[in-house]
């Protein structure tokens, strides 16, 4: 028998001293054979990465391994020598991770950071050694790599930085490729670029590749076998089809059940809802740069361009589009959080320009719930603080009154213990946490919830409960959202109309139907196209790289972009087309 | 771009300078002591002290001694000091040069174990060694330099006799107050790498040079010190003036024939003229020195650019 390439066995890994320690990873074992693809799939703080880590010699210095061995061809890697570790990394095993746009050394060009792997591992020298950088660009498709070894990386994009990243793990031809959510941080046509690239490099230098992934739908797209973690745990290993089709782990089959799958949601029949609560017309917001000189000319960017959309009471809408698309600034518009051109009517209001009291009361029909539940709710502040805080500043009611409301609120987001209220937002989960940016979001009543990303930040299994809150309270308060998200399934689940934003415009706009099961826009087409399902046999084709990206939205100050015309095929379907 | 950024910051630097000027020859105005009396002696008559002031136009009231000297100043003109009779501008340049070679080694010397320290400390942070280290930063940035001075000539140049007691010329004379101007200023800096050090650390790029399989070594300085330094840069030009405060004291303190020892000698005899030109040479110094260190950064880390304000 053919003797595996890489070969954990019991490998368990423990933060901290004696008594205090927290095993994070027990007792898990795989193999990985030459040009084969093993996923880890699970959620967070089910010790994937920190297991990739290990196989590095990475781990954080907080981090001890008591036992397993992970052998690579005859040597054991844990407790392996720095410098023999040293030798191996880059050039035996290389590794590329989640965030390209804070994995690359911001203060060197691209080609250094490159040739540093190069003369390290004694590769090439000289002009041989550049030739092999511009190679290996070229490999992984950078367009005009010769100028790209020159840059910094600020000056590619997050697609073009995980090229670079993923370029710079191949130049040793490394047997083991470990990729740690190398796709997360990307848009979904960007995703299916790279996923596909890293087949393509993979067939051709038959490196085996360890992926580290929280999507099912990557793992469908990408495993030939799966190992399935929860808590450090290990649940399930098996190969692909077995994981589709028949999984053993309760877990597995959980996971698999709360990945929301694109077109699968049932069709539905045409609803008739309330009264328009929000009207935004001719919508544009622009921000001022500085300009480049003392005699060029003032510039901007064109963030929301021209845009028209109606919400009815008790109706989800959802905008959806890359990142840049001007989806976020829309929201903050609605808000009037920005400075914006156009009408946007609240409940028949303008709010365009409105300032102070005006503001303040205006703000009770329209409230916001952010992506980030870490990072929208003040540290320093319990439960009931945070959520009465609106009712505070509207002076609503005395401090008794205020107190019951917020219990109210807790009970209905699904928070129902007493001790909720005197907690901090630490002492709960993102989930959690998420429940309770929502119960501050309605604590006055709103008509219209702006909700910017709401679960993105979230594990899929707390992701459908978030879903599903957000279901009940529209049915139950006959809310309106306007629901901004980049994930196509979350959307499909969740909204009646849907309206798909490109470079500050709405490319298409109209029923969930209509957009997502009969787009007429390329556009929504390609997005569509890129979305991974997690099935088998379903694998992406993706849209051969096209360099343009989208157009520059800097322009002269002042500029009037061409105007589009929308065809309608169908009733309340609209399409854009370029005129 | 960048003439255009130059020619504005020199700009503000002309706005500063007059500020400066006006600060200084108001505070002189309004100290009680009395340049005449000092010139006259202490057994002159109430006449000759009211000539010698006549004399040097201390009797005109405040803005016009101002103007005057302003209008002297645009002409280059930093007026003749009252007890040496000779210009300000001869005594200035003739002082020049040992200061600039004392602040170049003081800053050398500062920045060289500051960066190391911090860069120490940062590697063995929360241990025994980073606890010292810091520990003996803050002794640094804490100890007047008038008594730590005085402490380092005793020891190193009086029991010791490591270093000549004073004077200059030679580069041992150099050395024991370059190194008290480095050690006292080091603490800043240490303080300042370590924390932008530790910072840097945790960053993913450092994590993607490790797994290219790169040396400690060859991470640390070339990946966690260029990013870790970028803060520390302008902070170089803002401790200018701080520094200068040292270097009056020092100076005087080894006997350093430079521009610290004229201003100190100038401030024990009311000697306006002199006082209030150093003052002026120490604030274009610390104008130029912002100047060097803002455009410094943006060839460190290009993501950083001039203009932004």
């Amino acid at each position: 028998m053919k003797r595996p390439l890489l070969s954990v066995e019991k490998l368990s890994i423990e933060f901290g001293q004696g008594s205090e320690s927290k095993r994070v990873v027990d007792d898990l074992s795989f193999t990985l054979n030459p040009s084969e693809t093993l996923c880890i799939a699970g959620e967070s703080g089910s010790g994937k990465s920190l297991s990739a880590l290990a196989i590095m010699g990475l781990l954080p210095k907080m981090a001890r391994v008591p036992e397993g061995v992970i052998l690579f061809h005859d040597e054991d890697l844990v407790g392996l020598s720095e410098r023999r570790l040293q030798h191996l990394r880059g050039r035996e095993i290389g590794m590329i991770f989640q965030e390209p746009m804070t994995s690359l050394n911001p203060t060197m060009r691209i080609g250094d950071q490159m040739l540093e792997t190069v003369r390290r591992h004694k590769l090439a020298t000289g002009a041989g050694a550049h030739k092999h950088i511009r190679d290996m660009l070229e490999a992984v498709k950078i367009p005009r790599a010769g100028d790209r070894v020159r840059q910094y990386p600020h000056e590619l994009s997050g697609g073009l930085r995980q090229r670079v990243m993923i370029a710079m793990a191949m130049l040793c031809q490394p047997q083991i490729l470990i990729a740690d959510e190398p796709t997360t941080a990307l848009d979904v046509t960007i995703q299916a670029q790279i996923l596909d690239l890293i087949r393509e490099l993979q067939a051709e230098f038959k490196t085996a590749v360890l992926m580290i992934t929280h999507d099912m739908g990557v793992v469908a797209e990408m495993a030939d076998k799966v190992v399935v973690m929860n808590q450090g745990v290990v649940e399930e290993t098996a190969d692909i089809r077995k994981i589709f089709t028949s999984p053993d782990a309760e877990y597995t089959r959980k996971l698999l059940a709360a990945v929301p799958r694109l077109g699968t949601a049932p069709t539905r029949v045409p609803q008739v809802f309330g009264e328009p609560v929000l009207e935004v017309s001719n919508l544009r917001v622009r921000y001022p740069m500085k300009s480049q000189g003392l005699f060029a000319p003032a510039r901007e960017v064109m963030a929301v361009e021209d845009i028209s959309f109606t919400l009815h009471q008790g109706e989800t809408l959802g905008i959806v589009g890359e990142s840049g698309c001007g989806k976020s600034t829309t929201g903050r518009a609605l808000m009037n959080m920005v400075d914006f051109e156009g009408d946007v009517r609240v409940m028949g209001t303008n709010i365009r320009g409105l300032k102070g009291a005006a503001l303040k009361k205006q703000r009770q029909d329209i409230q916001m719930v952010f992506q980030d539940p870490y990072a929208a709710l003040n540290p320093r502040k319990n439960i009931a603080e945070l959520v009465g805080e609106p009712l505070l500043i509207h002076r609503r009611g005395t401090a008794a009154e205020r107190e019951r409301r917020v219990a109210q609120l807790l009970a209905q987001v699904g928070l129902p213990e007493a001790d909720a209220m005197t907690r901090y937002p630490h002492q709960f989960s993102g989930g959690q946490r998420q429940r309770i940016c929502i119960a501050r979001a309605l604590a006055l009543n709103p008509r219209i919830i702006v909700a910017d990303e709401p679960v993105s930040a979230l594990d899929v299994s707390v992701q459908a409960q978030v879903l599903d809150l957000l279901e009940e309270l529209q049915k139950d308060y006959e809310l309106s959202y306007l629901f901004i998200s980049h994930d196509m399934a979350v959307v499909e689940r969740l909204c009646h109309r849907v309206a798909v934003m490109y470079s500050g415009r709405i490319m298409e706009i109209g029923s969930r139907d209509q957009v997502l099961r009969n787009p007429r826009h390329p556009y929504t087409k390609r997005l569509l196209a890129a979305v991974p399902v997690p099935a088998l046999d379903r694998k992406l084709t993706p849209a051969p790289l096209d360099e343009t990206e989208a157009p520059n939205p800097i322009k002269a100050k002042g500029h009037v972009p061409p105007a589009v015309r929308y065809e309608q095929p169908e009733e309340g379907h609209f399409v854009a087309v370029s005129v | 771009m960048m003439p255009i950024y130059i020619l504005r910051r020199l700009g503000y630097a002309v706005l500063i300078l007059l500020g400066v000027s006006f600060i200084t020859y108001l505070l002189l105005y309004m100290i009680p002591a009395d340049p005449a009396r000092q010139l006259a002696g202490r057994s002159a008559t109430a006449e000759t002290v009211a000539n010698i002031r006549a004399q040097l136009g201390l009797d005109l009231p405040f803005y016009q001694q101002y103007f005057h000297y302003l209008m002297n100043l645009i002409q280059g003109d930093l007026g003749r000091s009252y007890i040496q009779r000779t210009e300000v501008s001869a005594l200035i340049s003739s002082r020049l040069g040992p200061t600039m070679e004392l602040m170049a080694w003081g800053i050398g010397f500062e920045l060289l174990i500051g960066v190391s320290l911090g860069m120490l400390a940062a590697i063995k942070r929360n241990t025994a060694i980073d606890r010292f280290l810091m520990a003996l930063s803050f002794v640094g940035v804490s100890s007047p330099h008038f008594i730590a001075s005085m402490l380092f000539l005793y020891l190193f140049a009086v029991n010791l006799d490591w270093f000549p007691l004073g004077g200059y010329g030679e580069f041992e004379h150099v050395l024991l107050p370059a190194l008290t101007l480095g050690l006292l200023g080091s603490g800043w800096y240490s303080r300042m790498v370590r924390s932008s050090m530790i910072e840097v650390l945790e960053q993913d790029f450092i994590r993607t040079a490790r797994s290219k399989g790169l040396t400690r070594l060859r991470v640390l300085f070339r990946h966690v010190l260029p990013n870790a330094i970028v803060p520390v840069i302008p902070m170089i030009g803002i401790d200018i003036g701080i520094f200068i405060g040292g270097l009056v004291v020092v100076e005087s303190v080894f006997g350093w024939p430079g521009l610290g020892q004229l201003a100190w000698q100038a401030i024990q005899r009311v000697d306006i003229p002199v006082i209030v030109g150093v003052t002026m040479i120490s604030a274009v110094a610390i104008v130029i020195a912002n100047l060097i260190a803002d455009l410094l950064v943006p060839l460190v880390d290009p993501r950083i650019e001039l203009d932004k304000s």
